[in-house]
């Protein structure tokens, strides 16, 4: 368990050490609004990756249709700007259900 | 204020079920407990205590956990100014980097109104979500299977839920945002858990300056 409680610290040092970086460098580095906007962008970038391999895969490989379809539905409910509760419980109620008649 | 409210129930939603899916795949409560307190990174602790679960070994997932939290570093780039100048709030705010917040903070174009929206829906979100990653933990022997109830849709889904609007409103964006995906997608078989996300960067190349 020690093993576990290191990782942990690690972990949340590190990550905490990533959240420090802009406050840190701010005001010592001139950031200009082209970067700001490439950050912003980046942002997004990284985001809508974690969304595409969170709702597609699992551990490298296919996570199954439930999943993906449940994920589809919220973004249908969020395209006609259902809030944000309701997009993200038809996400999940369609997994569950999709699992509850037999999808993988 | 109102997306804010409903963040936070998605989020207690999302938290409820990573405290069950820990305690449920064998690990002690106060680890996914202390992990949200010290951690606080949704997709890092779900990758961290998923490599734990499956017996990947502490190094992956404390690895895997820092490799997909870098990108805290460019959020909170672009969140700099909104922390404020004193010592005490940015370093109490660094902690709050979170998608959700960076999201929220972004959405206003004016800066004192970019403020309010990153401390409330920080102090808020954190708030929400260690409270109810203890229930879920706590609730997690009883539940059983968490993908009984389409838990794992819940993640991706208050992402899709944070970047349409943007992809909506900015094709060069939604251009970067779909390479980037379809490069991580590609990558996921063949590269260890975080990378995929990292190199969808590479999707920047179609960005240029709105």
């Amino acid at each position: 368990m020690s093993a576990t409680v290191t990782a942990l610290l690690v972990l949340a040092a590190g990550t905490y050490a990533f959240r420090l970086t802009g406050p840190l460098l701010h005001g010592r580095v001139e950031i200009s609004e082209r970067v700001r906007q490439l950050l912003a962008a980046g942002a997004v970038v990284l985001l809508v990756a974690l969304l595409a391999t969170g709702a597609l895969t699992e551990a490298g490989g296919f996570a199954g249709w439930a999943r993906p379809a449940g994920v589809a539905v919220a973004g249908a409910l969020a395209w006609r700007r259902a809030p944000f509760v309701v997009v993200v419980l038809g996400a999940a109620v369609t997994t569950a259900l999709l699992r509850a008649a037999g999808l993988p | 204020m109102r997306d804010v409210s409903l963040v936070c129930l998605a989020g207690g939603v999302v938290g409820v079920s990573f405290g069950a899916i820990a305690v449920a795949g064998g690990l002690p409560v106060w680890v996914p407990v202390v992990m949200s307190l010290v951690v606080y990174a949704g997709s890092a602790q779900f990758s961290a205590v998923g490599i734990l679960l499956a017996g990947g070994g502490p190094f992956a997932a404390a690895a895997t956990g820092l490799l997909l939290n870098t990108r805290t570093a460019a959020f909170s780039l672009a969140v700099a100014d909104v922390l404020g100048k004193g010592r005490l709030t940015r370093l109490l705010g660094a902690h709050l980097v979170t998608d959700e917040t960076v999201a929220f903070a972004l959405a206003q174009q004016d800066p004192v109104r970019r403020r309010v929206a990153f401390w409330v829906s920080g102090i808020a979100l954190f708030t929400v979500w260690n409270v109810c990653v203890l229930i879920g933990a706590l609730a997690g022997e009883a539940l059983g299977d968490t993908a009984t109830y389409g838990l794992d849709a819940a993640f991706p889904a208050v992402l899709v839920a944070l970047v349409l609007p943007t992809l909506r409103e900015q094709p060069p964006v939604r251009r970067a945002a779909l390479l980037g995906g379809a490069v991580a997608l590609a990558a996921s078989p063949v590269t260890p858990t975080g990378v995929p996300v990292l190199l969808a960067l590479a999707g920047l190349a179609l960005w240029r300056r709105s």
